[in-house]
């Protein structure tokens, strides 16, 4: 039995029957009450970059287009991250249901699930979903339409902009930002893009309002988040717990008694040794689980059977095998770094090699074009520095 | 018209000639043949008018969208931190063992291929798979056996029953 030092909570997951009277009584709500209570909500996006969903609504809304989209991310291609799988399976009303409410702020009138190829057993339950929405859509006199875009195996695409040159069948190479989606997303046009678990939370913020979900969390992380257990425990899954939880009572709760390292934010996050469990909150002031590539709430756990080397190795192997190919640093500084710790565990170059690699990464971190060039820093400095003895030996 | 023809024609109608419709066709294609011939992706260019080097250029840049044949059953086992640190290299010696074959590799009578993925988003139940398109968790060597069992037998029985195909 785990121990509970954490509160679990049931806010994404509880099953909620009223799903037509909720979309009906905010629909007819105005667009500002709405984005008032999102912003008042504290609600960031869960993808992991933590941008406030509320301001991405008001942005996309004042953009001008022909069109707008509304496009909810389900490229969920972090490793260690299953949440939005889980969610899409158990509770994709409100999903759907807050891409209504995003349309009818924004003025759309088309909206897509960008799911992943890895993800494709789930479509026809999905299909069957968005079949009864469009039902419900009608029946309340509502114009728009949801479509499932599938992807084919590419992590790169949840990067946004990645994302929107696959829909447009290009290869799945990052745009310079700025313009922002919110300016010029699909196709050009103005488009909000939300992870799933984003979308899901705006269901439970319409119906309890803004101050129930701002009670949870703490100061600038509001709210729960689903976490994504894995690695060394004995009670790998999915859980709903609360913003600003020490990584020391997660590890109490989750670890096996004998964790050595937790990688939060799968392989675009960071490494946190034991010693600095104690030190660690959760939360997006802590520059964890967020700034980095899709889906924050990855939690690996490591014990003290594991070699950090081996696992810096398999995400190095990661990086190299997904990055995009199309700008220097990432390109070749993803292949370089995994040649470069593969030649000092060999001993063909001396320790102090890994403080050049280092400085790669930190360069990759400034010069690369997306976020998954810049993020291999997070989990490459934080593995190289606090476990520096097991790169070399 | 061939075959392909027809499946890039029926794919075009149902999905649009439009940019936009190049990376449905692609599967529709992928989910008939298993793999993007060069018949194929021409076929496609002609259809949605576009350069036949823009349908391999996005065609080669996605894992799924394989342009080198593949076998009726692919296997992606996924070799992300998690489900190796779960043993995934116990899985793939025994897949090896029981398709007599090597990693990426497909056997002679090209039923099955076996490849690495990347994370399949099964992490909590690791070490895991993809059969096309369906998801198998928490391998073990003895599960595996009986997984390529089944199907080689499903195979068996559709030889012998032909209309169920």
């Amino acid at each position: 039995m785990p121990k509970k030092n954490l509160k679990r909570l049931d806010l994404i997951f509880k099953n909620e029957l009223d799903g037509e009277q909720i979309l009906e009584k905010t629909i007819k709500r105005s667009k500002q009450d709405i984005i008032n209570d999102l912003i008042i909500s504290g609600l960031k996006g869960r993808g992991g970059a933590g941008y406030p969903t509320g301001l991405k609504w008001k942005l996309a809304g004042e953009s001008e287009g022909d069109m707008k989209y509304v496009i909810c991310n389900a490229d969920e291609g972090e490793p260690g991250t299953f949440k939005d799988r889980e969610i899409l399976t158990q509770v994709p009303m409100k999903v759907l249901i807050g891409m209504a409410v995003c349309a009818k702020v924004i003025g759309a009138h088309q909206g897509f699930i960008y799911l992943r190829g890895e993800y494709k057993f789930l479509l026809d339950n999905l299909n069957e979903v968005i079949d009864d929405f469009h039902v419900l859509l009608n029946k309340i006199g509502f114009d728009f339409r949801v479509k499932v875009f599938l992807g084919s195996g590419a992590y790169i695409c949840g990067e946004e902009s990645a994302l929107f040159e696959s829909m447009e069948g290009h290869r799945g190479e990052p745009r310079n930002k700025p313009p922002y989606p919110t300016q010029s997303g699909y196709r050009k046009m103005p488009t909000v893009i939300n992870n799933v678990e984003t979308l899901a939370h705006t269901y439970s913020i319409f119906k309890y309002g803004p101050d129930k979900f701002k009670d949870l969390g703490v100061q600038d992380s509001r709210g729960s988040k689903v976490f994504s257990v894995s690695g060394d425990t004995p009670t790998p899954g999915i859980y709903e717990l609360e913003f600003g939880m020490s990584l020391q009572k997660f590890v109490e709760d989750f670890g096996d008694g004998d964790a050595k390292a937790v990688q939060v934010g799968g392989a675009s996050g960071f490494c946190v040794p034991r010693k600095k469990f104690g030190r660690t909150v959760i939360g997006y002031q802590g520059k964890l689980t967020g700034e980095s590539l899709p889906t924050g709430g990855s939690m690996m756990i490591f014990n003290s059977s594991r070699s950090m080397y081996n696992v810096l190795h398999n995400y190095l192997e990661f990086f190299v095998e997904e990055s995009c190919g199309q700008c220097t640093p990432c390109r070749v500084g993803t292949q370089q770094l995994l040649l470069g710790i593969e030649a000092v565990k060999r001993g063909e170059r001396p320790s102090e090699y890994l403080d050049k690699l280092l400085k790669l990464a930190e360069n990759m971190r400034v010069t690369a074009k997306c976020g998954l060039g810049q993020s291999v820093a997070n989990s490459f400095s934080s593995i190289v520095e606090n476990f520096k003895e097991e790169m070399i030996y | 018209m061939s075959e392909i023809t027809n499946l890039v024609k029926s794919l075009a109608e149902k999905h649009g000639r439009y940019q936009e419709s190049l990376l449905p066709i692609l599967q529709g294609v992928i989910e008939q043949q298993k793999f993007l011939s060069e018949e194929a992706m021409v076929e496609i260019a002609r259809e949605l008018d576009i350069s036949a080097a823009r349908v391999f250029g996005t065609a080669s840049f996605y894992s799924f969208l394989n342009t080198r044949p593949l076998g009726q059953y692919v296997i992606r086992v996924c070799r992300t931190i998690t489900c190796m640190m779960h043993g995934k290299n116990q899985i793939i010696q025994e897949l090896e063992k029981c398709l007599k074959i090597k990693l990426g590799e497909t056997t002679l009578d090209g039923k099955f291929t076996l490849l690495e993925t990347n994370c399949l988003g099964q992490c909590h139940k690791g070490p895991a798979m993809l059969v096309n398109d369906e998801p198998y968790t928490q391998l073990t060597p003895e599960k595996v056996r009986d997984i390529i069992q089944s199907l080689k037998m499903n195979e068996a029985s559709k030889l012998s029953n032909p209309d169920l195909n």
